[in-house]
């Protein structure tokens, strides 16, 4: 089949409460890398009280929001559980940043009490002391190039044993101690980097794109693009903090 | 303790000469700093000397301009103010403002003081002197590195306003955020804002704060947007709404040039940008609601020269350079209806640092909607500073073609030899300083 008749639909999740740190260029950065490869794209999004039909959607994005927000949409989100379960177990593309990662888990425990989680990977969080706050650079088994963002969340994560997004190089990753970022787990991403993640981590948004596909379509060539620019910004953290 | 006040002063003094031409506003601080470590007591007893009442400014963008304007509107009418001007808003740059204004006796000679104070900073501040007056110009999405998030800077105002509870609150009352903490606070309140619908902004994709109730977290409902959250609200589920506004702007002409009326006047300003409505009418504000006639406002409005990179205009051999400082997505977006309300070819430089003042997470560049510079009439973008890269990267997203030179110098010099001789220069905020550095003396080679 050709790219060219291939299309794949975006599901933002609550983008009225969730959308603290430049959610929106993950958003651009998927539309983008499919129509700059002739493959229809569409964004839909859903805002807080929205009937979401997750068979329509080849990728969901859920974004990061404060604590306070983060409560209100663990309200909604309770309501569509089993269905978003359903898609999660069916290899549906996912890719949960902050507080949407946070929220795939099974509980985040504030100081101000508990939100119950989605309970779509075995993972928890709890607050602790001081906020993790800085650039962040990690070594990850999805891409080549390494994998490049920022970080700010006072909670920590805990995977269990599931496998990491990552392994730090540099920053503090899921819990500051084990060495570890995020969670990957059958066709989800579950991360603390934000920056956005996707335009300066182009493999990684290439890999979503390329599971939403084959989930779709079956097997699906990519085509590269040219991604000097996407590179020299990558390479200028990596640089910076890395190798420096 | 008067002699160690004396040292303290002489001190500061001695510093801020020996270092700001230098080191520019870092030498404020030090004097500050330094002042602070001889007379722990500084503070609080030079603000006691201040003869009639202290203003401070706080909130997300316009506290520099605000705060100078409503300096310059006190000095018109005939009194002595004491200010930090050069934007220095932290515990040592409020010390410095008072021990630089203070007389070498270690004494201040001042009616008033007009001190703009970072958010995060007040809690530093607050205990050495309680003000009469804190202008709340807006809360939007600022730097969520340094101070995590929204609702830590909502809570961190609360809690100083609190802790002054005499203090009168002058606040925004078109931004939901602002109204809200002056109402919850149980502080007294005095509002201004603008009634009448001014732009077409409901379509906008603009992110914007505070959609939800912050008293009962339904949804908020607006009648209209004039830009990011600020508009006519109401909650969809209970009694928190638009409070009434005391001074009220309306007749509002925004173009080339800035017109409403308020209280029966005319004010006019010779600025752009809609925002500038908001700084001019929240000094207005301050300085009616202490009591004075302001008289003489409209003639201080029509000699006031913000001079720190908002707005302002340089000649570069024959290139018409204007610089603005934007350093949030609210005031990134008002600066590109700023640049779009100039309908003439133009070159844009964005300058993007991540210094720790500019707060080093730059994820923020992605809620600006570059994409309205596609509308521009726009002849070439370059990216600049230290995250040019990222800078290019999203406007690659939006497919408008940059490029790129790490070096603000010679950014700006390629683009006065080779461009279309109208210049924008839109900066954040450690660029804003070298930035202007570079373009005076860029003038001065004429």
């Amino acid at each position: 089949m050709d790219v060219k008749d291939m299309k794949i639909t975006i599901g933002h999740l609550y983008p009225d409460l969730l959308n603290l740190y430049g959610d929106r260029g993950n958003i651009a950065c998927l539309m983008q890398r499919c129509i700059w490869r002739g493959i229809e794209a569409e964004t839909i999004e859903f805002n807080t009280g929205d009937v979401i039909d997750f068979s329509k959607l080849d990728i969901v994005l859920l974004g990061g929001g404060s604590d306070r927000e983060q409560a209100i949409v663990c309200k909604n989100l309770l309501e569509i559980q089993s269905q978003f379960k359903e898609y999660v177990e069916d290899d549906g593309v996912v890719i949960a940043v902050c507080g949407g990662y946070q929220l795939l888990g099974k509980y985040y425990k504030t100081d101000d009490g508990m939100i119950e989680g989605l309970n779509l990977v075995d993972i928890y969080t709890e607050q602790e002391e001081g906020r993790l706050i800085d650039n962040i650079v990690l070594e990850s088994p999805l891409a080549d190039m390494p994998v490049v963002g920022f970080e700010n969340h006072g909670g920590r994560t805990y995977i269990n044993g599931n496998q990491p997004f990552g392994k730090v190089l540099y920053g503090s990753g899921n819990d500051g101690k084990s060495g570890y970022e995020g969670v990957i787990y059958k066709n989800v991403i579950g991360t603390y980097l934000h920056g956005p993640l996707l335009p300066k981590n182009p493999q990684i948004c290439d890999y979503l794109i390329q599971k939403a596909l084959e989930r779709k379509y079956g097997s699906v060539q990519l085509s590269p693009l040219d991604d000097s620019q996407e590179k020299e910004a990558n390479d200028y953290i990596y640089y910076r903090f890395v190798k420096a | 303790m008067r002699l160690r006040r004396m040292l303290a002063v002489w001190a500061a003094k001695i510093s801020e000469k020996a270092s700001v031409h230098i080191f520019h506003r870092q030498g404020v601080t030090w004097a500050g700093k330094i002042a602070l470590k001889i007379d722990p007591d500084i503070l609080k007893e030079l603000a006691g000397q201040v003869k009639k009442e202290i203003f401070i400014v706080c909130g997300t963008n316009g506290k520099t301009t605000t705060n100078n304007m409503l300096c310059a509107a006190l000095e018109e009418e005939g009194y002595k103010v004491i200010c930090n001007h050069t934007g220095s808003n932290m515990l040592n740059g409020v010390v410095a403002a008072f021990a630089l204004g203070a007389g070498l006796g270690g004494n201040l000679e001042a009616d008033y003081a007009c001190i703009e104070i970072d958010e995060a900073s007040t809690r530093r501040v607050f205990p050495h002197f309680k003000p009469d007056y804190m202008v709340l110009t807006n809360l939007f999405r600022d730097q969520l590195d340094r101070y995590g998030e929204i609702d830590i800077t909502m809570n961190i105002l609360k809690e100083v306003m609190q802790s002054a509870p005499d203090m009168k609150v002058i606040v925004n009352g078109d931004d939901a955020l602002s109204a809200y903490l002056a109402m919850d606070s149980g502080n007294p309140f005095i509002t201004y804002g603008i009634s009448e619908k001014v732009v077409d902004d409901n379509d906008s994709h603009e992110i914007r704060e505070g959609r939800f109730c912050k008293k009962c977290g339904a949804q908020l409902h607006y009648n209209f947007y004039h830009y990011s959250q600020l508009g006519d609200y109401s909650c969809t589920a209970c009694d928190f709404r638009r409070p009434e506004i005391q001074y009220d702007a309306s007749d509002i002409e925004i173009s080339d040039h800035l017109a409403f009326s308020v209280e029966g006047r005319r004010i006019e300003a010779n600025y752009k940008g809609f925002y500038n409505v908001y700084n001019i009418l929240a000094a207005y504000t301050a300085g009616r609601a202490s009591g004075l006639s302001l008289e003489h406002y409209q003639q201080m409005l029509k000699k006031f020269n913000p001079e720190n990179g908002r707005m302002e205009q340089f000649q570069i051999k024959g290139t018409k350079t204007v610089l603005n400082l934007a350093k949030n997505p609210a005031g990134f977006n008002q600066n590109i209806s700023a640049v779009m309300q100039d309908d003439t070819l133009k070159d844009v430089i964005i300058v993007i640092n991540d210094n720790a003042q500019d707060g080093t997470d730059v994820s923020w560049l992605w809620d600006v909607d570059f994409d309205r510079l596609k509308g521009a009439n726009v002849n070439s973008i370059t990216v600049s500073g230290i995250r040019c890269y990222d800078m290019r990267l999203r406007m690659k997203y939006v497919d408008i073609p940059s490029m790129l030179e790490a070096d603000v110098e010679k950014a700006i010099r390629e683009r006065v030899e080779n461009g279309c001789k109208n210049l924008y220069v839109l900066v954040n905020y450690t660029a804003l300083f070298s930035t202007r550095n570079v373009l005076k003396r860029l003038e001065g080679e004429d």
